[in-house]
């Protein structure tokens, strides 16, 4: 699986996913700065990272979509390249127009830190072969703006489509009001394009891949794209 | 030329920020407040002397740029 993970000023995962795609994968995930006007040649997957690009001026993740190589990113991915953009690289991608949506403000107006349970929707995708449908697992979050908004017919459309890849839930794995962190509509954590190539998150699977970070329920994310891509 | 661009939420679009300013204003005895919707202004210079080219420009920037129109409304104002 050939990999490039895209570096803006203020991303501040993207070594965390190197890694936990190199654990998947093998060595070899090339990084390439946001200046960059090209991709390598035959890439597999493309990784937005977390962080605060350009601080969040403005709306979190608009400066960067507008990086000089976000025009060859929305051109690989056009053509069915896989993309997975996490917590900031989710909400460049909706900034960018390749998924649905925004992420607004935290309902409690809090930055969260903390693992939360995801009910994973479907294990029919690139992302998540590796999942049982309807499984739950524990990933950590860490953002400021990660109250995912879209309008009804937006939703309805989502829902339709089967384009949305993971929810917020308790433990028993039951989508509750209570269970949703952040006031995202429909507790929606994860989305997917309409091809299923593109995949956006707020939750971060990296930082839950390794056991000596507490924990490996991510990892079954970059083991699904392993599976699935190489 | 001189413009300012308001930014606001569409209705419908949940504001906590501005429920905590309406909050924040009761608690210091303001009464009477209804809703609290918290929006943006972003003034900008522009080497353009024409006022229907410079509406034009600015309404690509709000589109492209300055606004979601997923979320976001957008009001233009010039001052020549």
């Amino acid at each position: 699986m050939k990999t490039a993970v895209v570096v803006f000023p203020g991303s501040n995962c993207d070594r965390d996913v190197k890694v936990a795609l190199e654990q998947s994968a093998g060595p070899g995930v090339q990084m390439v700065w946001h200046k960059e006007t090209s991709l390598p040649d035959g890439l597999d997957l493309i990784v937005l990272p977390g962080g605060f690009s350009y601080g969040d001026y403005l709306r979190s993740g608009a400066v960067a979509a507008h990086s000089p190589i976000m025009r060859e990113v929305k051109a690989r991915a056009e053509a069915g390249t896989a993309v997975l953009g996490i917590c900031n690289g989710f909400q460049i991608l909706t900034e960018a127009g390749l998924l649905p949506g925004i992420m607004l403000r935290n309902r409690d107006l809090r930055f969260l830190c903390k693992d939360v349970c995801l009910k994973v929707e479907t294990s029919q995708s690139l992302f998540t072969a590796r999942y049982e449908s309807g499984e739950t697992i524990r990933v950590p979050i860490a953002h400021h703006d990660g109250a995912y908004f879209v309008d009804e017919e937006g939703r309805r459309s989502l829902e339709d489509n089967s384009q949305i890849a993971f929810r917020y839930c308790d433990e028993q794995g039951h989508v509750t009001p209570e269970s949703n962190p952040n006031g995202s509509i429909s507790n929606i954590a994860g989305v997917f394009n309409e091809s299923k190539t593109v995949l956006g998150m707020m939750p971060h699977p990296e930082r839950l891949s390794d056991v000596a970070l507490g924990g490996t329920d991510g990892r079954g994310l970059f083991d699904s794209l392993v599976e699935t891509l190489s | 030329m001189k413009a300012r661009v308001h930014v606001t939420l569409k209705s419908g679009v949940l504001d906590p920020q501005g429920k905590a300013i309406g909050h924040a204003l009761e608690a210091l005895g303001f009464s009477g407040i209804g809703e609290v919707r918290q929006g943006k202004v972003i003034d900008l210079e522009i080497d353009e002397t024409d006022a229907d080219s410079a509406r034009i420009q600015v309404e690509a920037m709000c589109q492209k740029l300055l606004a979601n129109t997923v979320i976001e409304n957008y009001d233009i104002e010039l001052n020549p």
